[in-house]
């Protein structure tokens, strides 16, 4: 099987990571895997962890009151799925769930967190990390808000 | 082979003001606001990919409307419409039997010519899609004469996807890369969901050789642009459709200047590097 150290430092979030951080963050994972319709985590429930996407494809979902479940955002491999974990109250905010097939690499939070305090070059690491993902979003929402395929708004 | 190059108009009238009339022989709908209608052109009608065509509404008035079909089928001229406002709604309105006014057809079209022997990216967004549509159906047609060839399409919802089947039968083509991602989910809908500019990641291409060709709105084609120069793509190998309100389509009457351009005759296909400056600029 290949080696987890390997699969962190191949993905695209931990592009470059120092070696030292590699094998901190190594010690929090562990690989997962989801088959289609399988919740990677729900709306409301503790975020202890977050997810390295490998393969297949997340959907972030809001169930509405007599529409179902909307998704708002699809993150597919080479992507990264839930920062709850970060910050306070640590719950999950939306459902994520396997739309197929998805292997993953599940990171611990509290373990990662308790690394992160105990060194804050790698909780400085982790933030950039985060904080780049984060402002892609944000951004990728305004436009989204925008909704500039119609016309006639 | 279509000679792609020839900006070829065989069939317009000796007065490029003057409208000939038509018949709808086909009408159908392929979203809640947006009509596909065909006319069946006995002499033929040369276009390239790209260009469109000015349609009169008898009644109401004059619209541009880019041309939908496939080239290499001269007798059938198609065009696709959106309900936007009372010419393109009367339009969208008519049946089989009824008449339109046609003028055209006009502009500089999409760069398929110069696209053999290229990657070809093709990158649509919301009805963009229809403009698009006889240069796909030119480069999947002749699939040899390409490089690596993506088309990435973004919409509203997935109600709004335009030509389902089509883009089906594409995605079945086995060496073409076709993703499509909306703005809004739905619970039935199992595709991606996000912006259409997070889908350049899944095009394979060279990105100092290969050419793109993008269409929709003038938002999503900035950053649609910006996204393919972050990929490596040079300005200059990345084209774009613009839409200005056209009135004479010949570069007269100056209604659809657009810095130091008209689109009706100098576009409505730039290159990205000729629009860059000027697509900020919030008086133009």
């Amino acid at each position: 099987m290949e080696g987890l150290d390997r699969i962190i430092r191949g993905h695209a979030f931990f592009a470059g990571l120092d070696e030292d951080f590699v094998k901190l963050v190594t010690g929090c994972s562990k690989n997962v895997r989801f088959e289609a319709g399988q919740y990677l985590f729900r709306e409301g429930g503790p975020a202890d962890e977050f997810f390295l996407l490998r393969e297949g494809r997340v959907a972030l979902e809001l169930a509405a009151p007599g529409k179902g479940a909307i998704s708002i955002l699809t993150a597919s491999e080479g992507e990264v799925v839930g920062f709850s974990w970060l910050v306070p109250p640590n719950r999950w905010v939306y459902d994520g769930r396997a739309t197929g097939l998805v292997r993953a690499i599940s990171i611990d939070g509290a373990c990662l967190r308790n690394k992160c305090e105990a060194d804050h070059d790698l909780g400085y690491e982790m933030m950039k990390r985060v904080v780049a993902i984060v402002i892609k979003r944000l951004h990728d929402t305004r436009l989204q808000s925008l909704d500039v395929y119609n016309v006639h708004a | 082979m279509l000679d792609l190059a020839a900006n070829s108009n065989s069939n317009a009238a000796a007065d490029p003001m003057v409208p000939r009339v038509v018949r709808v022989t086909k009408r159908r709908k392929d979203a809640p606001d947006v009509v596909t209608l065909e006319m069946e052109m006995k002499d033929g009608f040369d276009f390239v990919p790209g260009q469109f065509n000015m349609l009169t509404a008898f009644g109401v008035g004059e619209v541009a409307i880019s041309i939908s079909g496939d080239p290499v089928k001269r007798n059938r001229l198609v065009h696709t419409i959106r309900d936007v406002g009372p010419v393109s709604g009367a339009l969208t309105r008519l049946q089989p039997g009824q008449s339109l006014g046609l003028r055209g057809p006009f502009g500089i079209g999409w760069p398929v010519a110069e696209a053999a022997g290229r990657d070809v990216i093709i990158f649509a967004g919301g009805l963009g899609l229809a403009p698009l549509r006889p240069a796909i159906y030119r480069v999947l047609g002749e699939r040899k004469r390409f490089g690596k060839v993506a088309l990435l399409y973004g919409t509203r919802t997935p109600g709004d996807i335009l030509f389902q089947r089509e883009l089906e039968s594409w995605r079945r083509t086995l060496d073409a890369t076709v993703e499509i991602t909306v703005d809004r989910g739905t619970p039935e809908w199992h595709g991606h969901v996000g912006v259409v500019t997070n889908l350049v990641k899944y095009a394979e291409f060279d990105p100092k050789t290969a050419l793109a060709m993008v269409c929709g709105p003038e938002v999503m084609m900035r950053f649609g642009a910006a996204a393919l120069r972050a990929a490596g793509m040079p300005d200059t190998n990345i084209y774009l459709s613009m839409e200005r309100n056209m009135k004479c389509a010949v570069g007269f009457c100056g209604h659809c200047q657009f810095g130091p351009v008209f689109v009706c005759k100098d576009g409505p296909v730039f290159t990205f590097d000729r629009l860059r400056e000027i697509l900020t600029v919030k008086e133009l």
